[in-house]
């Protein structure tokens, strides 16, 4: 079988400041995170000959990026429009198009004003009542916190996860924001805290939901060939998938999620996806060393730990109540604070943390001797990772 | 019937959901059955996922399930829905096909009686005129 496996790099990271307001555009977000992660691969727009992106329309798209860096030519390119199912899978299609070779050098990143312009949480979005919405928004099932409060109700119902261990995600990510400059919360969160905390949709309280942030963060890619001799070593990609699994349904609305095909919401693809991730890149779950789990609710990275093999199904909310996800833990996870805290850029600042753990610059909330990273976006019925290695 | 003036977004019939609605409007709960292979099928859909046949009928199903999984809104950024908090939305598991789950309000019930598993039947609510929307209330 044909595999990816090592073929491509990540040789620079870019990150924008991560606000609540960044007093600028979208596209100066854009601009700045890629012309961050060009010089941090000490290279210039002339090597740049590839763009892509995911977004909901919220962004920008990879013609006005290369316009606004004065790219010489823009050979390849690619605008996803999706949800955090674009978190990763956005890199992997751009790795295969260097593979192919339809460009040499492509910049993938994400930029969004997600609190002060288009905030994912629903917050005034109009409401749509098409689709698959015309069967739940009617009712008050209108955003996602409520389409995924609906996971975290089935994974309590089947499992008996409580509040509890899902507060300990968001304190586990609290800790390691803590560490993280760039982190938009880091002031100390107690379990207390958390159980005080609001409810915002029941079971999901305040602590349990993501930050909506104003920021941008972008990699750049090219062939391993080419990425040997650049400033920073060389971050592969083993492997990635993206997919869906039978009946997931349409994947989401514009401002909700209805899943009535899906099979069993407490489960994912990744359940199903995870045997062909871990077995093109050569490794079991046992090989992983820092997990980078798409926590855009505190659910999720239970499910997933689930899912990708770390524990038995239905242990994920012990396993994290056990510590062994914190920095010290045998699979620390989320090490930049994750969306819960690092912030929101839609899963893709996940991408980076994995690569700045396995290039050992992650500073204070460095993992020792990190080699290999699970990297994942949204999974539901749809599912999105890559294992990045040093 | 509701005569106040009802505020909150209506579902937009389509093409293929346009019997659906009809059907809650006669206050029948009709989902498509496939005339290839007999399986039932939620949300409407012009291709039967089994076998692939674009044959189907519109069938009353009982309108009786359990509660497969709900929550409770208690903030919603959505003004149409804000005054309603909290609020209770179900996904609701047939009985009859048990692979159907339809989405809902849970009525008649406080918030702290719901529980999984719990038998709910379709009532049926006249919003407007020309919109009904099925609901779901604890059978006795």
């Amino acid at each position: 079988m044909n595999n990816l496996k090592d073929k491509v790099a990540i040789v620079g990271l870019g990150w924008t400041r991560f606000s609540t307001n960044s007093g600028v555009s979208v596209k100066n977000l854009a601009l700045e995170s890629c012309k961050n992660a060009i010089d941090d691969a000490g290279l210039t727009v002339k090597d740049v000959d590839g763009i892509a992106t995911y977004n909901i329309g919220d962004s920008v798209s990879p013609y006005v990026v290369a316009t606004g860096l004065g790219l010489p030519e823009l050979r390849w390119n690619i605008e996803y429009f999706a949800g955090a199912n674009g978190a990763t899978s956005t890199l992997l299609t751009a790795a295969c198009a260097i593979i192919g070779g339809l460009a040499d050098t492509v910049l993938v990143f994400r930029a969004m004003n997600g609190r002060t312009g288009t905030r994912l949480g629903g917050a005034g979005m109009s409401l749509n009542t098409t689709g698959i919405e015309q069967y739940c928004v009617p009712y008050g099932l209108t955003t996602f916190p409520q389409a995924v409060a609906m996971v975290a109700r089935r994974h309590m119902i089947k499992y008996g996860t409580t509040s509890h261990q899902m507060g300990a995600v968001a304190l586990t990510c609290r800790e390691n924001a803590i560490l993280n400059e760039r982190a938009v919360v880091r002031s100390p969160l107690s379990i207390e805290d958390h159980q005080n905390s609001k409810m915002i949709v029941d079971p999901l309280r305040l602590y349990d939901c993501c930050q909506e942030t104003d920021g941008a963060c972008a990699v750049l890619i090219t062939s391993a060939d080419r990425a040997k001799d650049l400033r920073h070593s060389p971050v592969y990609l083993m492997s990635g998938t993206h997919g869906a699994g039978w009946q997931s349904g349409e994947f989401f609305g514009k401002t909700t999620a209805f899943w009535p095909e899906w099979d069993e919401l407490s489960e994912t693809y990744a359940r199903t996806m995870a045997s062909e991730l871990y077995g093109k890149a050569g490794i079991t779950s046992k090989d992983v060393d820092v997990a980078e789990l798409y926590d855009c609710f505190t659910i999720e990275p239970i499910v997933q730990l689930e899912d990708f093999g770390f524990c038995e199904k239905g242990e994920g909310g012990a396993f994290v109540e056990s510590g062994a996800v914190r920095r010290d833990g045998h699979l620390p996870m989320n090490t930049h604070g994750g969306l819960l805290s690092e912030g929101y850029i839609h899963g893709f600042n996940h991408v980076l943390e994995g690569a700045s753990q396995l290039r050992g610059d992650a500073g204070a909330r460095q993992i020792k001797d990190a080699e290999i990273a699970l990297v994942t976006g949204y999974c539901g019925p749809v599912a999105n990772a890559v294992i990045l290695r040093r | 019937m509701n005569t106040s003036i009802y505020e909150k977004p209506l579902p937009q019939p389509d093409p293929d959901s346009q019997m659906f609605w009809d059907g809650c409007k006669e206050h029948k709960l009709l989902v498509q059955q496939c005339k290839g292979c007999g399986t039932h099928r939620f949300p409407p859909d012009s291709m039967c996922y089994i076998c692939q046949s674009r044959d189907y009928e519109w069938v009353a199903v009982e309108g009786r399930g359990v509660i497969y999984s709900w929550i409770i809104v208690h903030y919603s950024p959505h003004r149409a829905f804000s005054r309603d908090v909290p609020y209770a939305v179900a996904y609701v598991e047939l009985n009859t096909p048990k692979t159907i789950r339809m989405c809902g309000n849970i009525v008649n019930c406080k918030n702290e009686d719901i529980s999984a598993g719990m038998p709910v039947e379709v009532v049926f609510d006249d919003v407007t005129p020309e919109v009904t929307l099925p609901r779901w209330k604890p059978t006795k």
